[in-house]
């Protein structure tokens, strides 16, 4: 091999490609972990429901997510449901619909196991002083639950920015198949290629999800008590 | 993927959901097709009849859709082509991330010739399992994907004449030669999915163990790094790997049927299907697909490959 391979890395143009993949990755991950958020809440909260025909169908909802793997239901909406409804949602927007549904449920259930971890006296007590349940709620459930579900959320972010790569096989250009193409462009002339691309994704989704993993720890620290 | 299997009740959740989550997307669509819209050439259309059909309403019943498959392109004004962005020298994206390789070649001209344009193109990025997938559910109008007609397929798509005929070959390290199917008793054969070579192994030799791998880049260097006894993939493609990389050589040349290579519409295309048809015979008439060849497979298999083993003008073998 005449070279190290790095200048496939190094080139302007690769790089500048590789950059517009990064925020491909971003935009994906960032709107689906918003939207996993806001919902998840209200899904959270909803799965804490004394009716049972509600929980059955929330969790039926849960465990469809669990039990089904996320390509499956990207595959569903990207080709099922042009096929069966003519759909036709492009890669992206199938991509955000699955991630959003996925994070979800899985936000919501860490929000319902913060929600009932929380001692029944605390309600009891709020309920005695003549709180109403929305109140009850706001200003003693729920603060108490945020510090209880926010490492565990967050663990769920870098989770769901390392799964957004999934989105590759409905045809979204995110970061790892741009460096993809960029490996198969060079595989003639410079064989080393993958080494410094895969190298460089590696890093780059490390500089992502390290710091959103140190704040956990960091906000796990601070708010023990 | 019809995994829908138990209950509608999880179906309904799941499509509530996803109809709130589709609401709150809307000012989120990206604009991913990076077709430049440049000046177009001057050229008309070379279907002069075919044009009178922009007249025809678009109708919305499924078999007036069909019929009206070109009037219908012309009218969006973009013809959406499957290629693949990562097989090169047949289609990739060069250092600029422009679409580049001898299907793209061909698809652009096609495209000049429908629309007048050669970028008056959507292109889609597809990988060798989901070709079939994109065409059914109505994703593209065309695939110039480097796609192999075989029987099954044929089932499910509509294939045009062909453009390019290929045979399997086996590379192998010279010091270790693989010069005969029978020399792969008890070695692992190297495969990339997807492939011809993997159905023919599958079939014909099932006793052969392969090491199957998503990219040529990833199969190659596997084969390179010792883990198989040889590679199959399409002959000339071989011959102009072995060229470049000296201590390997293509021991066995040519393996099987010939397969033909074409471009594919959707199954009952019929009218897009005889345009294609009608194009491609056209431009073997002026021996396009040598050019096409020049342009981008010329510079990769040099002199090693003739172009007549792998150019199909107008369909004719």
């Amino acid at each position: 091999m005449p070279n190290s391979g790095i200048d496939a890395l190094l080139s302007v143009n690769n790089l500048t490609r590789l950059g517009q993949g990064l925020a491909v990755t971003l935009k994906l991950s960032i709107i689906s972990i918003a939207i996993s958020l806001a919902l998840g809440l209200i899904y959270g909260i909803a799965m804490t429901t004394k009716n049972k025909l509600l929980y059955g169908l929330l969790k039926l909802y849960l465990e469809a997510f669990r039990v089904i793997p996320l390509l499956v239901w990207l595959f569903l909406l990207f080709f099922g449901g042009a096929r069966a409804f003519g759909a036709d949602t492009d890669g992206f927007t199938a991509s955000v619909i699955v991630f959003s549904m996925w994070g979800t449920v899985e936000m919501g259930d860490i929000i319902r196991g913060a929600v009932q971890s929380i001692p029944a006296c605390q309600r009891l007590s709020a309920e005695a002083l003549g709180m109403t349940k929305a109140r009850i709620y706001r200003h003693v459930i729920i603060p108490q639950a945020v510090r209880r579900f926010t490492p565990a959320a967050i663990n769920l972010v870098t989770r769901m920015i390392k799964t957004s790569s999934l989105a590759v096989f409905v045809g979204v250009t995110e970061i790892l198949r741009v460096g993809k193409q960029i490996i198969e462009f060079n595989m003639m002339k410079n064989p080393m290629a993958s080494f410094w691309i895969y190298a460089f994704i590696f890093v780059v989704y490390f500089i992502i999800c390290y710091p959103v993993s140190r704040l956990s720890k960091r906000l796990e620290a601070k708010w023990e008590y | 993927m019809k995994g829908k299997t138990n209950g509608t009740l999880r179906t309904m959740t799941a499509l509530a959901a996803g109809l709130l989550a589709a609401g709150l997307l809307t000012a989120c669509q990206p604009n991913s097709n990076d077709t430049p819209a440049q000046s177009s050439g001057g050229d008309t259309p070379r279907e002069q009849d075919a044009q009178e059909q922009d007249a025809r309403e678009p109708d919305a019943s499924q078999a007036e859709l069909e019929r009206g498959a070109t009037a219908e392109i012309r009218e969006r004004g973009k013809v959406r082509i499957a290629v693949f962005a990562d097989k090169p020298p047949f289609g990739y994206l060069d250092e600029t991330g422009a679409n580049a390789g001898f299907d793209i070649v061909i698809a652009k001209r096609v495209a000049k010739d429908l629309l007048g344009d050669e970028n008056a193109v959507e292109w889609a990025h597809v990988e060798p399992a989901n070709r079939v997938d994109y065409l059914e559910s109505d994703k593209v109008d065309l695939v110039f994907a480097n796609f192999t007609v075989t029987p099954e397929r044929s089932e499910r798509v509509d294939f045009a004449l062909p453009y390019m005929k290929v045979a399997l070959g086996v590379v192998s390290p010279e010091a270790a030669p693989i010069n005969d199917v029978s020399d792969l008793e008890g070695e692992q054969l190297i495969v990339i999915k997807g492939t011809t070579a993997e159905t023919y192994f599958t079939n014909e030799y099932p006793e052969i163990e392969l090491l199957k791998f998503d990219e040529i880049s990833e199969a190659f260097q596997a084969l390179t790094d010792g883990r198989g006894a040889g590679l199959a993939q399409d002959n000339t493609f071989l011959f102009a790997w072995a060229n470049e990389n000296p201590g390997y050589a293509v021991g066995v040349g040519s393996l099987g049927n010939q397969d033909v290579i074409a471009p594919a519409v959707r199954k009952g295309n019929a009218e897009l299907l005889e345009w294609l048809n009608e194009e491609l015979r056209a431009l073997g008439e002026e021996r396009f697909i040598h050019q096409a060849y020049d342009e981008a497979l010329a510079p990769i298999y040099g002199d090693v490959v003739n172009p007549e083993d792998l150019v199909v003008e107008g369909g004719e073998l």
